[in-house]
């Protein structure tokens, strides 16, 4: 090995603990970002050969019903490669371990379910035998939360009859990746799963035989989607066609593309924060090093060492570092991705998962910790080239020290000369102080990024099921009922309060813009679900005014309020109207519309009808309610909002624990790395003072305060600058995450702050311990027989 | 010359000192017997490698003896711990380095407070100063002032606590022969103004006239001990 090699690793193991806390940054910022793009191209790749292989269709229409020879002619529309039309009910299900029914969607399979499009993987059992009697395949994540096998039953209503079905095998299809009831925010596997049963048997139950309520359209290439939907949505009009629309509107394609863009912008924030403090240590710890070897520079470069040699042996120093970082941060991410794709399956569900290693961004990420590297140590290495023998080798002056801000306010006789002391040295190091306290404030930030969303989405829930929804269950029927059923509703058991509502799918125009969704209809005040503005203020909806819309649907058709919208009704033949928009409100779901219902009724040109109705129940006969619901036919869906907030919260904590538990560890890790460091290299600069205070008769303790007071102003300082940065990093990350149709608000609770600061603390607290275990280790004798350098 | 008491400061008997460096073991004192007396001004003279450094540590409480006893008044150094001895730095003892060793961040004055603040019985900071002739350079820090006058911050800083011994260790060595007169000097002012045992080591014998007594160290042990009869000022030394 060649002499300077030697040295090389000589001062790589005298320097081990700030190479281990400079590799270690460097590898969660390479891990963060090796982590979130593994992930998503595993995710990704998983998609694209689901999607394939099993032909998830391009085009989806639900429709009333409409006999079979329709689909025919919508297979001869021009660009239609392929169309499979089906039958589509909701059926609510009768669970041995649940007192609310559960909520499924019964899909009908033809003879080769595995053939056609959105085909059926099959993950247990065999296919249903069409012969047989009711045998159903159930969803996976459905099966998961029952425990179902096959050659378990199900107890279902099926077209206002008590049925015994069999299930005789589980499966999964490309089109229900994420198997979300209508109107949730988040799948729930306990309450909500899909069935797929052979057509014969389906359209006996739901009295559809030769008909069809829904199909599913593959494209061929080049083809113009546009026109196509407007066919389709010509030729199923007259059957009570919904409009059809693409993958991109398709309810499990579209959370799986926003968790997928979700994870795409955030796959940047954190590692450029890791990276940047990685440059910044790499900085500090360089400089050092060559401040402390520059005699050792000096008498190389006097034996004939040239600058370019030496350059590269500071150089190979980072390099060193950068490569376990490198190693270190890889395996890190991919171990990491590993856990996160596995966290993602609960939720999405997929035949296979391919695990994809981002090779292409794992080098991408250790090539910008090396420019972090190189661009932390640029000025101690062009120190290095730039350093005259004959100069280096003079012994240097004691540090330069001038008055701190103190002093100069002339209040520095009203501390202590140790307070004096460390002011001075922080303010003589300025620039260094600066970075530290930067550093430890971007740990303080990284934290509150960790932890915010978990805020953000308890607001969210608080207020969409404390505020907004404060029904306690909603009922959906099979199809829209007279007042009558308003009437029945009331006497269900336990029911205190129930208010109709009134959905109608329909598309809104303006412009070139346009957007498909379920107008609302509901009371002019109603107090059970109520529609809020900024305030929280519930929102009236008089008959006679125009529609209410969410911000985040004004911003997609690009309205405001006072312009007019074109509503087309697609489930008639009524041309469409042109109503104005009276109010538009912020929300955090899905994009929503809604009417006075009687207004809704005049579109529609029909007497009161109801979709459904929302109950406020006597909690005691909860049990009762849902015994009578399980023997009502014509309710087609239940969904339980006390249920589904428990769900949401219990899921929410499960989703976001890992990225915490992660963001935490590293949060903490960069503040203990800086202010470990920070401590360092005092104990290096003024390690002869600190020693000299000891021979003179300072005590351990007195002169640990010397220190331990620096670092504590550091962290004091980085306190109140890292809460707005955290602020603001979050900000960032909202805007993120947000997508076409979801917008979240940004809400950061003081527990958040406190956890934060409490981490941070507990890390200089740490970092406090080590150093001051160094600090009893001081050479007393050393240190005074050394020149000041 | 002033009356020296016939009560002991020091008292040390058969003192040995062996490092242990990797698998060699070095005798740095071999056998070191010395009584140090208020108001004196010793000089150790020797050369390096000859212990004096070690001696010095051992009775500024840097270091402890490997056997034999060191007794500070009534009190057995050879015994005490670090806190201990701790204390007995901060009580008793002013040191003086080859290296000045002073706190850069703090000017001068505040050098000498820092050591007042803690000391039981202290002079007033600026009379410290005023002793070692740098009372008008009070406010200046270590950086700007010449090495000299850094060291007689150093000696005021050394004697702001009115110690009862000031150890003082090759206080000269980085400094040009004007300069270490002059800091010499200082030295002499605050041993004969306070009446401080004073001990200075050095390898310079010029600096040994000014003495009391000079004792000289050769290979760990004590060669010889001198008495001057005639001490020289500091302004008068040659070397």
């Amino acid at each position: 090995m060649r002499t300077l090699d030697r040295m090389l690793l000589s001062d790589l193991l005298r320097m081990w603990r700030q190479g281990i806390a400079i590799s270690l940054l460097l590898a969660c910022g390479i891990a963060t970002f090796v982590m979130s793009t593994s992930a998503m191209q595993s995710l990704d790749r998983s998609r694209e050969f689901y999607y394939s292989e099993y032909r998830f269709a391009d085009i989806f229409a639900n429709l009333k019903r409409a006999p079979n020879e329709i689909a025919e002619r919508l297979g001869h529309v021009e660009g239609v490669a392929q169309i499979q039309n089906r039958i589509v009910h909701s059926v609510l299900l009768d669970m041995p371990n649940m007192i609310e029914p559960a909520s499924s969607q019964i899909v009908s399979i033809d003879d080769g379910a595995t053939a056609g499009l959105n085909r059926i993987f099959l993950r247990q059992g065999r296919l249903p035998n069409t012969a047989g009697r009711n045998e159903v395949i159930a969803s996976e994540s459905f099966a998961i939360a029952h425990k179902l096998r096959p050659g378990a039953t199900l107890n279902v209503t099926m077209g206002g009859l008590k049925e015994t079905i069999h299930v005789v095998g589980i499966g999964l299809s490309p089109e229900y990746v994420y198997a979300v009831q209508p109107g949730l925010l988040l799948t729930d596997d306990r309450r909500f799963g899909i069935l797929w049963m052979p057509r014969r048997q389906m359209e006996a139950a739901f009295n559809m035989e030769g008909a069809f309520n829904s199909i599913t359209i593959e494209t061929q290439a080049f083809s113009s989607v546009a026109e196509i939907i407007y066919q389709v949505d010509r030729i199923l009009k007259p059957y009570g066609g919904h409009g059809a629309y693409t993958r991109h509107d398709q309810e499990s394609n579209r959370r799986l593309m926003d968790e997928m863009h979700q994870m795409r912008s955030m796959a940047y924030v954190t590692p450029f924060i890791f990276l940047s403090i990685a440059a910044f240590l790499f900085n500090i710890v360089l400089s050092r090093l060559v401040h402390q070897q520059k005699e050792q520079i000096a008498s190389l470069r006097a034996f004939g060492y040239t600058r370019f040699e030496l350059a590269l042996h500071y150089f190979k120093f980072l390099a060193i570092l950068v490569a376990i970082g490198s190693v270190l941060g890889c395996l890190l991410g991919w171990r990491m991705s590993v856990w996160m794709t596995d966290m993602y399956t609960l939720f999405f569900r997929f035949p296979v998962l391919h695990r994809e290693f981002a090779t292409r961004e794992a080098i991408f990420a250790i090539s910008i910790g090396f420019i972090a590297a190189i661009a932390g140590g640029f000025s101690a290495l062009v120190r290095v080239v730039r350093m005259e023998p004959a100069v280096a080798m003079r012994p240097e002056p004691p540090q330069a020290f001038g008055g701190s801000l103190l002093d100069k306010l002339g209040l520095g006789w009203s501390v202590s000369p140790i307070v004096r002391m460390i002011l001075r040295r922080l303010e003589a190091n300025r620039r260094a102080t600066i970075l530290s306290v930067l550093g430890v404030a971007m740990g303080l930030a990284i934290l509150i990024l960790g932890n915010f969303m978990r805020d953000t989405i308890a607001f969210v829930l608080d207020t969409q099921f404390g505020r907004s929804q404060r029904q306690d269950v909603m009922l959906t029927f099979n199809e829209p009922l007279s007042s009558n059923a308003l009437h029945d509703a009331l006497h269900l058991p336990g029911v205190l309060l129930v208010e109709p509502f009134r959905t109608v799918p329909i598309r809104l125009k303006h412009g070139s813009r346009q957007y498909r969704l379920g107008l609302m209809g509901l009371l002019e005040g109603p107090s059970l679900y109520r529609v809020l503005d900024s305030q929280l203020q519930p929102i009236l909806l008089p008959e006679g005014q125009g529609l209410t819309i969410t911000k985040k649907l004004a911003e997609l058709l690009e309205v405001g309020l006072g312009d007019e919208l074109i509503v087309e009704i697609l489930e008639n033949d009524k041309a469409p109207v042109t109503v104005p928009i009276t109010a538009v409100f912020a929300n955090y779901t899905d994009p929503a519309a809604y009417l006075n219902r009687m207004d809704l009724h005049r579109l529609m040109g029909e007497s009161e009808r109801h979709s459904g109705v929302f109950l406020s129940v006597d909690s005691l006969e909860m049990n009762n309610l849902y015994k009578a619901i399980k023997k009502t036919p014509s309710v087609a869906g239940v969904l339980d909002n006390n249920a589904a907030r428990k769900n949401f919260t219990d899921m929410i904590a499960e989703n976001t624990r890992l990225m915490r538990l992660f963001n935490s560890i590293f949060g903490a890790l960069i503040a203990f790395g800086v202010i470990y460091n920070a401590a360092l290299i005092t104990l290096a600069e003024s390690g002869r003072d600190l020693a000299t205070m000891r021979v003179i008769g300072f005590s351990r303790s007195e002169v640990a305060a010397i220190l331990l007071g620096e670092l504590a102003i550091i962290t004091l300082l980085a306190i109140p600058i890292g809460i707005p940065i955290g602020y603001f990093f979050s900000y960032l990350a909202t805007l993120a995450i947000d997508t076409e149709t979801h917008r979240f608000p940004l809400v950061i609770a003081s527990d958040t702050y406190a956890y934060a600061t409490l981490v941070i603390l507990l890390s200089a607290l740490f970092s406090a311990w080590m150093v001051r275990r160094m600090l009893n280790k001081l050479d007393l004798l050393s240190v005074l027989k050394v020149k000041v350098s | 010359m002033l009356a020296v008491s016939a009560e002991r400061v020091f008292r040390v008997r058969g003192v040995t000192k062996v490092y242990q460096m990797g698998e060699v073991q070095v005798h740095a004192l071999r056998g070191i017997d010395l009584e140090l007396f208020p108001g004196e001004f010793v000089v150790i003279l020797g050369a390096s490698g000859s212990g004096k450094s070690t001696l010095l540590n051992i009775l500024g409480g840097l270091d402890s003896p490997t056997s034999g006893s060191v007794g500070f008044r009534d009190h057995d150094l050879s015994s005490a711990d670090e806190d201990e001895r701790t204390r007995y730095r901060r009580d008793h003892v002013g040191f003086v380095f080859q290296f000045y060793n002073l706190i850069a961040g703090l000017t001068a004055l505040e050098n000498v407070s820092l050591v007042a603040e803690i000391s039981p019985n202290p002079l007033e900071p600026a009379q410290a100063l005023e002793l070692v002739g740098l009372r008008e350079r009070k406010d200046h820090y270590p950086s700007q002032l010449s090495g000299g006058e850094q060291q007689r911050v150093a000696i005021a800083r050394a004697i702001g606590k009115r110690p009862d011994v000031l150890l003082c260790d090759e206080p000269t060595g980085a400094l040009d022969i004007k300069t270490g007169i002059v800091v010499l000097d200082a030295i002499a002012t605050a041993n004969r103004q306070l009446g401080t045992l004073t001990v200075v080591i050095t390898h310079n014998a010029s600096i040994s006239s000014m003495a009391d007594r000079v004792v000289t160290m050769v290979d760990g042990r004590i060669a010889k001990i001198e008495t001057n009869e005639h001490k020289k000022s500091a302004h008068e030394l040659v070397w």
